[in-house]
């Protein structure tokens, strides 16, 4: 049995680092690479996409590391992949942050900006969309597994993600209104919450990852 | 189902150690930070603050060392602020595990470095934090006006604090930490209007600080002052209450909380 490799890729941006830790902590026997080498990425067992920041400065360092091309073959390969925040909205087609940006293609649909909303004291709901909210499971997943449904993980963001065909929505979240807390299709799985940086269920979450063979 | 309401225990740090200033004087120690923290993380903190309040060299390597540390341990956000000035500063700390930082008197002095740190780091990472004062009162000068003040509260910048929460907003704060010096270690709890002030008048996350000394005033600052989340020190490093019994006194008040 091959030793697992996870490769977490690195284009720039973001806090690398906290999901690095996050998964050393989850998996101190896998190997953990934080790189943007092709053949690295290529031969890891399990990759992740993390990103934060704005979609335009993401998209942007992605292509210049060629990082789109590596995230296709990745998928296309059967590697179990998993996309966090920015990470999963760069999966989309298209976002409208910075103007319109173009994206990934995986999955068929748009990141938008939240809809106005109005909170308990009768004032708009404050944006970005920050700290720790439910998680619905709007479908079976192995990355599910050993968390309940409607636990709470941790969000920052302004944007996000509407899918065209809802039956890859994995999970939930409501704010001012009901978005796509998770996705997945066939190896890949990603989350607009941080796994990294929600406590056991986002560590549990990391380590059904770590252990999935990317079947559903 | 809804986004729930934060608690963060501040932990201010002088050379690697965990202190706390009443009124920014009158320092007592509080232990070692990583251990602190991980205590903290067990309780179900939500986020966790570190203001490096060290002014050598020597004691920003070891807050760096420290947040390395600590963020090998507990999985929750931690800001990070004291001492940041320029974008390298920034840098090391997100470097070192930090998700946040925490920006004060740089942004004073030159507000064009909030919108540089936004630019390169996100909006999510920058916290502008606020040291206001309360200059007017509402029953002798007909309405309330709080300044901006440095030097640990000692020099008034003129500048007005919500005018100012706004301008940070629009220059790419992610959120605000807003202190009140007046309250700030006196226990007897948040400026409760100037908590209002500012996070009526902004569209991003409030965090109000500065004097709580009971479970009741972390109520007080959700459900009176409108914050989105409400950070204390000392009534948690001396043990007088627990993360989790503040959180249940606030879900008892009715406020959606993570337990």
């Amino acid at each position: 049995m091959t030793q697992t490799t996870v490769a977490v890729i690195d284009y720039g941006m973001g806090n690398l680092h906290s999901v690095g830790k996050a998964i050393e902590k989850v998996a101190p026997d896998a190997k953990l690479v934080i790189t943007n080498d092709h053949d690295i990425i290529l031969n890891a067992t399990h990759v992740l996409l993390p990103g934060v920041g704005a979609m335009r400065d993401c998209m942007g360092e992605m292509i210049k590391f060629n990082v789109d091309k590596i995230v296709h073959a990745v998928i296309k390969k059967g590697t179990p992949f998993l996309g966090i925040c920015v990470g999963m909205q760069a999966l989309l087609n298209r976002s409208e942050e910075n103007n319109g940006i173009e994206c990934l293609n995986v999955f068929d649909g748009d990141v938008v900006h939240f809809k106005a909303g109005i909170d308990d004291n009768g004032l708009p709901l404050k944006i970005p969309h920050m700290g720790w909210n439910q998680v619905k499971q709007t479908s079976k997943h192995p990355l599910w597994e050993n968390i309940k449904d409607n636990t709470r993980f941790y969000y920052v963001h302004s944007y996000h993600a509407q899918l065209k065909d809802s039956q890859f929505q994995m999970g939930q979240t409501q704010y001012s209104e009901s978005f796509c807390a998770a996705i997945g299709k066939d190896n890949v799985f990603a989350t607009q919450f941080h796994p990294e940086k929600s406590h056991d269920a986002g560590l549990q979450l990391l380590k059904n990852f770590v252990n999935w063979n990317g079947k559903v | 189902m809804a986004l729930a309401k934060r608690i963060i225990p501040c932990l201010d740090v002088d050379n690697g150690r965990v202190v706390k200033g009443v009124q920014f004087l009158d320092i007592k120690d509080a232990g070692d930070p990583v251990e602190v923290a991980k205590r903290y993380n067990e309780q179900g903190a939500d986020e966790i603050t570190f203001l490096d309040i060290t002014a050598t060299h020597e004691g920003r390597d070891t807050m760096e060392d420290t947040v390395r540390k600590m963020a090998a341990q507990v999985f929750i956000p931690l800001t990070v602020g004291g001492g940041i000035r320029e974008l390298d500063d920034i840098q090391r700390m997100l470097r070192a595990g930090a998700d946040k930082v925490g920006i004060n008197s740089a942004a004073v002095k030159r507000p064009e470095f909030v919108k540089e740190a936004a630019e390169r780091f996100g909006k999510q990472c920058i916290v502008v934090a606020i040291d206001a004062k309360q200059i007017a009162f509402a029953d002798k000068d007909g309405e309330n006006k709080w300044d901006i003040f440095t030097h640990g509260g000692r020099k008034d910048t003129g500048i007005d604090a919500v005018q100012w929460a706004i301008k940070m907003e629009s220059y790419g704060a992610g959120e605000i930490l807003l202190t009140s010096m007046d309250q700030d270690g006196v226990k007897k709890g948040f400026d409760i209007a100037l908590v209002r002030a500012v996070s009526d008048a902004v569209n991003i996350p409030v965090i109000a600080s500065g004097g709580v000394g009971n479970l009741q005033h972390l109520v007080d600052g959700v459900i009176e002052g409108h914050a989105d989340a409400v950070l204390a020190a000392s009534i948690f490093h001396f043990g007088e209450y627990s993360i989790k019994e503040a959180k249940l006194a606030m879900q008892d008040a009715g406020i959606e909380m993570r337990i």
